[in-house]
């Protein structure tokens, strides 16, 4: 077992773990944090995306304690108390950037960590080009981008 | 995956210390390759040494006439680095290639050369460039490093510090993606050195990544996509499989290589 401590959506855990637990794991099965889905398990899909140290990684393909010491956001992080919406959450409502909503959370993170990196005014053809990493099997992405490009803009109102 | 012990030296020295006296420990970077592995129960290492936590081994920085990039480096910071992108731009442009944002931010060039992945990018730019792979034991030309695949001259207690490139005067990689894993069906990598030119070619060779001498003399009398015209690469020695026959991989040489030599040009 190794010991750590992580500090989610603002708050510090110390644990025990066992070296083998993926980081999706510790942050659903510890944590109850279930908004981090788990979807192909082999780092492809992007359901299980999340922000370790401001930077989206695939928690499915990271040790828990690869992340000791580190400082992780999940998208329970985005809108604390559940209300308001994130800005980037509020658009994918609104432009119907969901269907089954099961990769949509790894969308979101995606999303907002794109927005942090590219500015709020990012393409379309950027915007397709940085999702490489996160599949929709329902949407077909076309209200993901508009979703993604909406809330891009409205971050920036919101900062 | 099956069960390990995990240890996060602070020094280079450490880690290779660590991974001499444990049988069967294992080094990992970002982890992308190998936790992946680890979870089709591929591999049972007994213990494995993280480095990330080890000062300044992910520094990019000049150093006379090299580009000397840390092993820890991750994909993105390359990409994104002012100094990589200065200095060879052809090498930010291919680490923007490597996988998906996410994998950018843990994958590294230490990782994906000690893999020696057949279908891997940076062994390609390594070999391009003639980079030369410094040890905590030695220095290693590229020539010499990439063994076949997944294997590399490295000893089973070295740990690759930094890859020091010297500075092309053009070059340029470009990849062509297997459409469902994007992996590179065949990338290759063009370097135009103030001696010679170099062609390295990844994704397509049967004991992984490998230079086309026939392209680099046409090319070093004059580096233009048409001293490529009417040069072949034999099928013998290509992989061929349900994405690719060794046939059309070895047809994707010849394209690739005169798009890279243009995309160096222009």
């Amino acid at each position: 077992m190794a010991k750590i401590s992580i500090t989610v959506n603002g708050s510090t855990t110390a644990a025990n773990v066992d070296p083998r637990l993926l980081l999706v794991q510790f942050l659903r099965e510890n944590l109850r944090l279930t908004g981090t889905h788990v979807g192909c398990d082999t780092s492809q899909c992007g359901a299980c995306v999340v922000h370790l140290n401001g930077q989206a990684v695939k928690s499915c393909t990271v040790l828990t304690v690869m992340a000791d010491g580190g400082s992780v956001t999940t998208i329970e992080g985005l809108a604390p108390d559940g209300a308001p919406l994130h800005p980037m959450q509020e658009a994918f409502r609104q432009n119907h950037g969901l269907q089954c909503g099961f990769c949509t959370p790894g969308m979101i993170m995606t999303a907002v960590d794109m927005v942090n990196r590219k500015g709020h005014d990012i393409d379309e053809h950027t915007i397709r080009e940085e999702l490489e990493g996160n599949l929709c099997r329902c949407t077909g992405y076309h209200n993901i981008v508009k979703s993604i490009s909406a809330g891009a803009k409205a971050m920036a109102n919101s900062a | 995956m099956y069960e390990f012990k995990f240890s996060r030296p602070a020094t280079v020295r450490q880690a290779a210390n660590l991974l001499a006296k444990t049988e069967d420990a294992k080094l990992v970077a970002g982890g992308h390759t190998l936790i992946p592995v680890l979870k089709q129960r591929l591999a049972k290492p007994t213990h494995l040494i993280d480095l990330s936590r080890i000062e300044g081994l992910d520094a990019i920085e000049m150093k006379g006439r090299s580009l000397v990039i840390g092993a820890m480096a991750r994909h993105a910071s390359v990409a994104n680095s002012a100094a990589v992108g200065e200095a060879i731009p052809a090498l930010a442009r291919l680490a923007g290639m490597i996988g998906d944002p996410a994998v950018r931010h843990m994958g590294t060039i230490g990782g994906s050369i000690a893999n020696n992945d057949p279908t891997a990018d940076y062994p390609a730019a390594c070999l391009a460039l003639d980079a030369t792979i410094v040890t905590n034991k030695r220095k290693i030309k590229s020539d010499d490093f990439f063994k076949g695949l997944f294997e590399t001259a490295l000893g089973p207690d070295e740990v690759i510090s930094r890859v020091q490139f010297p500075l092309a005067k053009r070059a340029a990689y470009v990849k062509f993606r297997n459409q469902a894993s994007r992996y590179a069906l065949v990338g290759v990598f063009v370097a135009k050195r103030p001696s010679e030119v170099r062609v390295a070619v990844t994704g397509a060779g049967a004991s992984g990544v490998f230079r086309v001498k026939s392209f680099e003399e046409a090319l070093k009398k004059r580096f233009s996509p048409k001293s490529l015209a009417g040069l072949t690469v034999p099928a013998d020695g290509l992989n061929g499989d349900l994405h690719g026959s060794a046939e059309y991989r070895a047809h994707l040489i010849g394209v690739l290589a005169a798009r890279a030599v243009e995309e160096a040009n222009a």
